[in-house]
């Protein structure tokens, strides 16, 4: 019976927190067309979102290629098909490593810095201080760094896929001795611009929404306590995560 | 001042039967208070009482469970957030700490307001920026960073942003709190200097008495989340209740017990009671 109430209160939880970041979502979506008019607030976010999280992304994409090449070569040569490396990291990396990796690692560095970010503004009157100024923080501070997210995101995953593709190049061409036409042959061959390019686009840009708006609605609604911050940062990461991975198995789902 | 004569002259805030319950704790029951025009006006009272929460209801970051706060005749729990936006133009509000922007430097922090609101010429801006900044003897900070700043000077800069777009009524909150005797002085003389010269409303929250008496022209003592006393610094000196005594010559016992409620001490130490 206890269970029973406890699983009813984190349902009930989740409903309430879902409720609230919708009704968050829609403020902002309501304060866009004034938050578009200022688009050097908007730059100044895509600089501090995405292109510091552009180290992280290069790095860990040429990584993941680097390994995508090396297992593939492994596994495919067991059944001489080594020819088929380039089709296996291009489309793996299309698909679902480029999107998901890069989502997860934008919320470890971009999401929990917003997230940081925006509950120390409210934990040192900041935020109040803004309404008291009759400024929407949400218009100000929000709606800039929502966009500059959703705007990055894809824009990392393309980076992250050319990085990848490298990574296995790299390995598989030049390090196991793959035939370099056959590499680049296959991928020109099997990936498909609409099924394989534009399916992972649409992800990232969910994913892109997803991440960002759980890091500035938690930022947003921290309790302004140190406690608090560290808190919604964890939860941040936590969230996104698990939100991008069901997305990411609704979206597989709906789309291939 | 009557009472009477309160309700004819011209006032900027009105609070009628203010009711407000954080829990099962009442904060505000049925208080009633009334700003006039062009005063500077302070609320005491101890710590606890809710004097920030009642800054917070006079300009709508909070909404009261009952009663009417009129600021400027608009019912403020009634406005939309553009109206509440509107009406905020006309108020500046001191942060107890500032509320600075900290990663922007102090002319930034200024100029904030003005950016936002007006689309100004930038040397128009600039002029304006270092008037406040002047205003507040600050002009020589005015590249300086917020974290740079000693606690005195992020008040004076906070009070020179809070002054930028001129507004008609200025909410302080707790100035006096923390600083050396000299900022203190400091505070204490612009507050006036400002109100006099720019023709504001100020409204003063705070339990500094020497500090408060010297700068308003009558106070509000609130309580239990009523007024206890109200008058010029002198009537409050001289009135004759207890507890007025008590807050204004700071005693330590007296109607406000020196002990917060707690159990029999002897029966505590000696184990028969549950701490």
């Amino acid at each position: 019976m206890r269970l029973l109430r406890e699983a009813y209160y984190i349902i009930l939880g989740f409903l309430q927190m879902l409720g609230a970041a919708g009704f968050f979502l829609a403020r902002m979506l309501r304060l866009m067309p004034k938050a578009l008019m200022r688009p050097r607030l908007i730059f100044q976010q895509i600089f501090n979102v995405g292109a510091m999280s552009l180290v992280l992304i290069l790095i860990a994409g040429l990584f993941v290629g680097m390994v995508m090449g090396l297992q593939g070569y492994n596994t495919l040569s067991k059944f001489a098909a080594t020819s088929a490396l380039g089709t296996l990291v291009a489309l793996s990396l299309l698909r679902e490593l480029g999107p998901v990796v890069t989502a997860l690692l934008f919320a470890g560095r971009a999401g929990t810095a917003l997230t940081s970010e925006i509950g120390l503004m409210r934990a040192t009157e900041q935020i109040a201080g803004m309404e008291m100024m009759a400024v929407d923080p949400i218009q100000r501070i929000v709606v800039p760094r929502f966009l500059a997210g959703v705007i990055s995101m894809p824009l990392l995953v393309g980076i992250f896929n050319a990085v990848g593709l490298l990574g296995g190049y790299l390995v598989g061409v030049m390090l196991m001795g793959v035939d370099a036409g056959a590499f680049w042959g296959q991928i020109h061959g099997t990936v498909d611009l609409h099924e394989d390019f534009w399916s992972g686009v649409i992800k990232s840009v969910v994913f892109g929404i997803a991440t960002t708006l759980v890091a500035v609605f938690e930022g947003y609604y921290a309790h302004p306590t140190a406690e608090g911050v560290s808190r919604a940062t964890t939860r941040t990461v936590v969230n996104s995560a698990l939100l991008v991975l069901a997305l990411d198995y609704l979206l597989t789902a709906f789309m291939f | 001042m009557t009472t009477e004569e309160h309700k004819h002259s011209d006032h900027v805030v009105e609070i009628t039967g203010l009711k407000y319950r954080v829990g099962d704790k009442a904060i505000f029951d049925r208080l009633n208070i009334s700003i006039p025009r062009g005063k500077v006006t302070a609320i005491m009272g101890p710590s606890g009482t809710g004097k920030t929460t009642l800054l917070r209801v006079m300009t709508g970051q909070v909404l009261p469970d009952r009663g009417r706060v009129m600021v400027e005749g608009k019912n403020v729990a009634r406005l939309t957030t553009d109206e509440l936006y509107e009406l905020r133009t006309q108020m500046g509000f001191l942060f107890q700490n500032g509320a600075l922007f900290t990663d922007s430097t102090v002319y930034e922090n200024v100029a904030f307001p003005i950016r936002e609101h007006t689309r100004l010429p930038e040397t128009l801006i600039r002029h304006i920026v270092l008037m406040k900044l002047q205003a507040v003897g600050l002009r020589g900070a005015a590249a300086m960073m917020p974290t740079e700043l000693s606690g005195g000077m992020a008040r004076r800069v906070a009070l020179a942003r809070a002054i930028a777009m001129d507004p008609k009524i200025i909410f302080y909150d707790e100035p006096f709190v923390g600083l050396d005797p000299i900022s203190m002085g400091v505070i204490v003389r612009l507050i006036r200097v400002l109100n006099d010269s720019l023709g504001l409303t100020s409204i003063i929250v705070s339990h500094d008495v020497d500090e408060v008496n010297a700068v308003s022209d009558q106070s509000y003592l609130i309580s239990n989340g009523k007024v206890v006393a109200y008058g010029t610094p002198e009537e409050l000196e001289h009135n004759k209740s207890a507890w007025v005594r008590q807050f204004m010559k700071g005693l330590a016992d007296g109607p406000v017990p020196f002990h917060y409620p707690a159990p029999d001490y002897a029966g505590q130490l000696l184990g028969e009671v549950d701490t």
